[in-house]
């Protein structure tokens, strides 16, 4: 068995062993709290430029499948393990995890404790490391993570985003054309507007505006992806000219991005929240919803605070009018949504579509389908 | 009004103490008066501090009814105690009582409760709502059964409708089998109906724990993956939590579906179980069945995940919404979530099948495990090797045979699979051979595999004490709830420890036949006194039923098996001092040398004084000097030497090995060849016959009495002295007895406090001593003393209104008896209290529902009156025997009985009940001019005999003492048949007795129902 540890930017090491790809990956640790879809966290882009801690000590149970990818390849930098296992033999499994992270060339560690490494995070909030070869002298790896930008200030959408675009659900025929800003979109997205009789345009980040004003779209969706969101300006500038046009609707990055368009500000959370559990209360009707998560940064209250002390639909000026909070998340009361009162338009900082995680928020996609046929 | 599941039975054990306690605490806190009704002593919920009135009532529903009147409670709040309180709140409102008193049912609506027990209407609502459930057809009668037989196939699940843990249930591989068990089922459903289901044998079984608020808001609190497919009853499964072998996709699909069973069934707020089958292959999903309430599983899922399942269940119960709710355990964040842990929960079924000779061993439909032990690990193969060695079994799994047969045996669910499954691996079985025999899922058989070939790899590195905190470390966790996990590099526990003292109270770990929940109610009150006192209270147990386990009884629970190294570990980091080892039964007896060798503080009695107690000759001694009697006895090392002592001690015997529990394997011989058959039986395999064989004489139609007493090393108190009704040589565990003793004169009381205070005294004893004397012909004989609690120590708390394992705890900790201001006549009070004992035979077909000296009881309730015969007559009835007003009894008693049986024969008769006999006995009692209807008695002899007569229905009470227990005997099959058609069947003349008594009584008129607040009211500041 070759030997590996996790060291983090301040000094802290925790060592296990390599189960997949030879080598050494440094970016931004961070955990998730999901008990199951490792594979979708692997695929999913947002996780671009990051290293996953997973908090559930097996992983790797039922091995990969074509199925659970949410893009076509990996995007995390490595995956950070307690108890690895490779399994070809369960029913499902097309391939082994630790296989298939060998060959998509990904880096993982097993063995660690990552109880006290989640602990460390959370106390001491995200942080650069890496995963390196028990070869390597620590010397070395802190180098390569000092070499490492933060992720504050990190663009990693130029990194997913597609080179060209593409058309999804075209048999759709007759079904409302959404266009899509591609900051790092996961199939499942993609499927739920699909499945629901849309046809979905991808487009590259840096698409200019008058190009996706002119595709003649019924809405226009922003799409989740990773990084800071206070380095998109140039995506945060075509959105302005959007907005206001046609039924927008914006998940994870794509809200983030929204609120900056309309001139509200994001700020970096300590550790950030990654898992499939979460509760979001919807203000409009009081229930409330377990939530997949995944984001680093949130958006600020309209009055310059972090967390909301109320459940009261508070609202923002924005300079497209008012904006309501929607959607708060009952764990440390951030913003977990809001709408737009004035122009059609709506986020959520969260992930409806799941992937991994409970399908409770699967409403919102059909609320903005009503929204876009209400609009037409 | 909250109704507990009454006595501890197959099926329903300890956890409904656990939810209805943590209900009742809080209503309380929310300010609501709480009345409670539960027939059990044992528990913690029946204390009288935990509800404004408290009824140990039997559980049926003129008694409630009754209570109700009195009481008039708003609500009635039935989803906290099992199947039992939820039929019983069914019965209630059926019978227009909920109305007639304006009660409010609460938790579950009737309709719902309907909708979710009644397999005809939840597969109606299951259809409606678009889920899937096996092909099933509804049968109320044999020809109905049979009709479906070719659509279905066999194998084939028999279930019974309104049963526990499914009894009388099971699966029918042929069509004999399935004939059998179609009557069985019919029988055992109080409405006669059965559900014949496809078999899905083999398929994953899963289980969600749902819960739900009146907005609509539902949670998913954890997923439960059981080990052994489909075909087990998941109480008898190993299970996992959570679920490691479902895609998220599948899980997710799970989740959906489990949300909409909650939702059309109706269950408003609360929990709620929800069990799938799920083939991996086809990834087809099937509903199996759901509780709208909390469950075994559901106390399993808060133990597992630190979500306190039925604390918010009771918190909704009465209008709160889950976000309002905080969650305990991070004080920082709502219940309105779903908790997600970082490491893994394994639960073993703890059997008993060693205790039912001929009792079929198979594991099926039919729950048959008396109790469960839990462990978590940070990984799978930490969780399941603890969980192994929390079972505390008392004979290994038999292993011996070819892989071959090993590989046999695997294919049916037995209580020792798991051995032989790492004992086949061990002599080279591959995966895929096992997955192929068992149908176990190939990652379960992949870890336990590596399991078997190397033990010690799990346990690698230091052993790190980890919280339980609903979260992941996403959030710092508030509450002390603790495991060991093995991480390398050097230990980084999460225990924050603080400046008080602390004292360690083990547990008992798993409930089993001799060491139940008497032994956790106990633990408990020591933890509340340890509180009390300013110190920490820190718990050690691995049992998920309990009190004990709630992270609300102690300020550090760590949930750990009991054994020595696991016990170490946690002083080490905690440094207590001193531990409480006579509180959990004999569980940490056993580890108390080891303790003490350690350098460990034990409070109360000393080690020494354990084991002077415990070794005969050391006691023996004892006694002597002290001018005390006891039955001769003799202690053999051999066969031979057994023989020989047996002629120096004189027939009848006692025997038995030494250190037992619950009288394992104990039995009385009237000869030498009754006593090498049972050494020929209790032999150990291998002709090695070297063991300690205890002999006592039996001294035949003894009155056998129990004395629990407290001692602070100098002062005794004694707090309760009981008569048993059955005579000596029956188990003290499955014996009823009364407090006071209803025939013993006051000098005999005088002498019985006088030895107690002699030995408890020369013991040495700090806390609580438990006596057992014997009286014959006007002498007292000393059996044996048992310096610790014991299992009569919450019937006699709550029958003298003074909780001994408190002050006995208080002694401990080093106040004396003059301190405690205990009454001078614990005893005195106006009423009588008996304790009968509730046994499982109905669960274990094949075996001899017979008392005897080894213990078979699971456990017990408790009736209190003005008078013996009215509290006798309300022990039966809450332990669900009740005795008939009418009918006909059939009589037939031994030789030496028959002088006897003529008494009992008269006052039934004089009551109007008709008498039927065999032969002998009828000869007997006609002969004194009681009219009495013969009937054959050979079983074999032809028809009408008496086994025809108990089939029909004609007989409502048995009296039959046994003639010696030889297996398919006239008595077996006697007993055996009032059994399965549930006649109350009493197998002593004494008990014969005190039935008809109570017979009588009860014919005088309606006993009132008294709570124990009204029992002992000055006595409430005590408690």
């Amino acid at each position: 068995m070759r030997t590996a540890y996790v060291l983090l930017e301040d000094g802290t090491r925790f060592d296990g062993d390599a189960v997949g790809a030879e080598g050494h990956a440094v970016g931004e640790v961070v955990f998730t709290t999901g008990m199951s879809g490792y594979q979708e966290s692997m695929t999913d882009p947002s996780f671009a430029g990051q290293l996953i801690t997973f908090t559930y000590p097996h992983i790797g149970n039922y091995g990969v499948s074509q199925a659970a990818m949410e893009s076509d390849r990996v995007w995390a930098r490595a995956a950070i393990m307690r108890e690895a296992t490779n399994r070809e033999d369960a029913p499902d499994a097309e391939a082994g995890w630790c296989d298939w992270l060998t060959d998509c060339g990904i880096v993982a560690i097993s063995g660690v404790d990552t109880r006290a490494l989640v602990t460390h995070i959370r106390d001491a909030g995200a942080m650069r490391g890496g995963v390196f070869p028990g070869d390597m002298a620590e010397d070395t790896a802190r180098e390569l993570i000092a070499a490492e930008p933060p992720m504050a200030g990190s663009d990693f959408v130029r990194e997913v985003t597609p080179q060209t675009m593409s058309v999804h659900g075209e048999a759709n025929v007759g079904g409302p054309r959404i266009v899509a800003i591609d900051t790092g979109i996961k199939l499942s997205i993609v499927r739920n507007f699909v499945e629901r009789g849309a046809v979905l345009e991808l487009h590259p980040a840096t698409t200019p505006a008058s190009k996706l004003l002119s595709r003649d779209a019924d809405a226009y969706f922003l799409a989740n992806g990773p990084g800071d969101p206070s380095t998109l300006d140039y995506v945060v500038d075509t959105l302005r000219e959007l907005i206001g046009q046609k039924p927008t609707f914006g998940i994870c990055l794509g809200h983030q991005l929204m609120c900056r368009a309309v001139g509200l500000e994001t700020f970096k959370l300590p550790f950030g929240h990654r898992g499939a559990n979460h509760p979001v209360k919807d203000l409009q009707t009081g229930k409330i919803e377990i939530t997949s998560q995944n984001h680093g940064f949130a958006v600020v209250g309209p009055g310059g605070q972090h967390t909301l002390d109320t459940d009261e639909p508070l609202r923002w000026n924005t300079n497209v009018g008012e904006a309501q909070l929607s959607h708060l998340n009952l764990y440390d009361r951030t913003v977990e949504g809001l709408t737009l009162l004035d122009v059609p338009g709506g986020t959520v900082q969260y992930h409806p579509e799941a992937g991994p995680g409970p399908h409770d928020s699967l409403y919102l996609f059909d609320r903005f389908l009503e929204q876009i046929s209400a609009a037409a | 009004m909250i109704l507990g599941s009454g006595p501890i039975v197959i099926g329903q054990a300890a956890e409904f103490d656990y939810s209805g306690v943590q209900a009742c605490k809080v209503l309380r806190e929310e300010g609501y008066e709480v009345v409670l009704v539960n027939s059990n002593p044992a528990t913690i919920m029946t204390d009288p501090e935990f509800a404004d009135a408290t009824y140990v009532e039997p559980l049926i529903p003129e008694v409630v009814a009754k209570v109700i009147e009195k009481e008039r409670p708003d609500a009635l709040l039935p989803t906290l105690g099992g199947q039992t309180a939820l039929n019983l709140a069914k019965a209630l409102q059926e019978d227009g009582t909920l109305e007639k008193f304006d009660v409010e049912l609460i938790g579950a609506n009737y309709d719902a409760i309907n909708r979710a027990e009644d397999r005809d209407l939840f597969r109606t609502c299951m259809e409606e709502a678009g889920l899937k459930m096996p092909k099933s057809t509804i049968a109320h009668t044999i020809e109905e059964a049979q009709s479906a037989l070719p659509d279905l196939g066999l194998p084939i699940i028999i279930r019974p409708a309104f049963t526990l843990g499914g009894r009388g249930g099971g699966i029918a591989r042929t069509e004999e089998e399935f004939q059998r068990m179609v009557q069985t089922g019919l029988d055992a459903s109080p409405i006669t109906q059965i559900l014949l289901d496809e078999s899905v044998l083999g398929w994953g079984e899963f289980e969600l724990e749902v819960m739900r608020d009146h907005h609509d808001n539902v949670v998913i609190v954890c997923s439960i993956e059981n080990i052994d497919p489909m075909g087990v009853h998941t109480g008898d499964s190993v299970t996992v939590a959570p679920q490691q072998t479902l895609t998220d996709a599948l899980y997710q699909k799970l989740r959906d579906q489990a949300i909409a069973v909650i939702r059309a069934v109706g269950v408003e707020t609360g929990g709620s179980n929800v069990q799938f089958a799920v083939d991996p292959v086809s990834e087809e999903i099937r509903v199996i069945e759901m509780n709208p309430r909390v469950s075994r599983s559901s106390a399993l899922a808060s133990k597992a995940t630190g979500f306190p399942i039925a604390k918010i269940a009771a918190r909704l119960a009465v209008g709160y919404a889950l976000e309002e709710i905080d969650n305990d355990i991070t004080q920082a964040t709502p219940a309105s979530f779903e908790p997600t842990i970082d490491y893994v929960v394994v639960k073993w079924p703890r059997f008993a099948f060693e205790k039912f000779e001929g009792a079929d061993v198979s594991l099926s439909t039919h729950m048959k495990s008396v109790g469960e032990a839990m462990a978590i690990g940070r990984t799978f193969k930490q969780a399941f090797a603890k969980a192994m060695r929390s079972r505390e079994l008392d004979t290994d799994a038999k292993l011996d045979g070819t892989l071959d047969e090993l590989m046999t045996r695997l294919e049916r669910g037995t209580s020792d699979r798991f051995d032989v499954l790492f004992e086949a691996f061990r002599q080279g079985a591959s995966v895929e051979d096992v997955h192929a025999r068992s149908s176990i899922d190939r990652w379960y058989l992949h870890e336990l595999r590596e399991l078997a070939l190397d033990p010690e790899a799990p346990f690698a590195g230091s052993r790190q004490y980890k919280s339980v905190d609903t979260c992941a470390a996403e959030f710092a966790a508030r509450t002390p709830y603790f495991y060991s996990g093995w991480e390398r590099g050097e230990a980084r526990h999460e225990v924050e420890r603080g400046d008080r003292p602390s004292v360690v109270i083990l547990g008992g770990g798993p409930n089993r036949i001799g060491q139940g929940i008497e032994f956790d109610y106990c633990c408990v009150h020591a933890a509340m006194t340890v509180r009390a006192a300013d110190r920490d209270a820190v718990m050690i147990n691995c049992n998920p039923e309990t009190v004990s386990t709630d992270y609300d009884t102690s300020d550090r629970l760590y949930f750990e098996p009991l054994t020595l190294e696991d016990v170490l570990g946690v002083i080490e980091v905690e440094q207590p001092e001193g531990v409480i080892v006579q509180f959990g039964g004999q569980t940490p007896l056993r580890l108390a040398k080891g303790l003490e060798d350690a350098g460990v503080t034990i409070l109360g009695t000393s080690v020494d004084a354990i084991d002077l107690a415990e070794d005969r000759g050391r006691f023996g001694d004892l006694l002597d000097r002290l001018g005390l009697k006891a039955p001769p006895y003799a202690t053999a090392g051999n066969t031979p030497e057994a023989i020989a002592a047996s002629e120096k001690v004189g027939f009848p015997l006692l025997v038995r090995p030494s250190y037992v529990l619950g009288g394992r394997a104990m039995e009385i011989v009237y000869d030498t060849a009754n006593l090498e058959d049972y050494l020929r039986r209790t032999a150990k395999p291998g002709g090695d016959d070297t063991r300690e064989i205890f002999l006592d004489r039996f001294l035949e139609n003894a009155i056998e009495v129990d004395v629990d007493a407290l001692c602070d090393g100098r002062e005794v108190w004694v707090g309760g002295i009981m008569q048993h009704v059955e005579e000596a040589g029956i188990h003290s565990g499955d014996s009823a007895c009364v407090l006071p003793p209803h025939s013993l004169g006051p000098e005999m009381l005088e002498e019985i406090r006088t030895q107690t205070t002699a030995i408890a005294r020369e013991l040495g004893v700090i806390g609580l001593i438990n006596i057992q004397y014997a009286v014959h012909d006007g002498t007292l004989y000393v059996i044996e003393a048992n310096p610790r609690a014991s299992r009569t120590v919450p019937f006699v708390s709550k029958a003298i209104g003074v909780p001994l394992a408190k002050m006995a705890s208080r002694l401990m900790l080093g106040e004396k008896l003059a301190d405690l201001q205990l009454p001078a006549d614990p005893m005195g009070g106006d009423h009588v209290a008996v304790k009968e004992a509730v046994l499982p035979f109905d669960r274990f077909h094949g075996s001899d529902a017979i008392l005897g000296p080894e213990m078979r009881s699971t456990g017990e309730v408790m009736g209190v009156a003005r008078d013996f015969p009215t509290a006798f007559a309300k022990a039966q009835a809450a332990a669900g025997s009740k005795l008939p007003q009418e009918g006909t009894v059939f009589l037939t008693v031994t030789d030496t009985d028959k002088s006897a049986a003529f008494a009992i024969g008269q006052q039934l008769h004089d009551l109007g009940f008709k008498i039927v006999a065999t032969a002998g006995t009828a000869q007997a009692i006609r002969g004194m001019g009681v009219p009495v209807h013969e009937v054959l008695q050979k079983v074999g002899d032809g028809s009408p005999n008496v086994v025809d007569w108990i089939e029909r229905g004609d007989v409502s009470l048995v009296i039959n003492t046994p003639t010696g227990s030889g297996a398919r005997s006239d008595g077996w099959e006697i007993r055996r048949a009032a059994v399965a058609h549930g006649v109350p069947c009493i197998t002593t003349l004494s008990g014969g007795v005190a039935a008809a008594r109570a017979i009588a009584a009860a014919r005088a008129g309606d006993a009132e129902v008294l709570s124990l607040q009204e029992l002992h009211p000055q006595r409430l500041g005590v408690a």
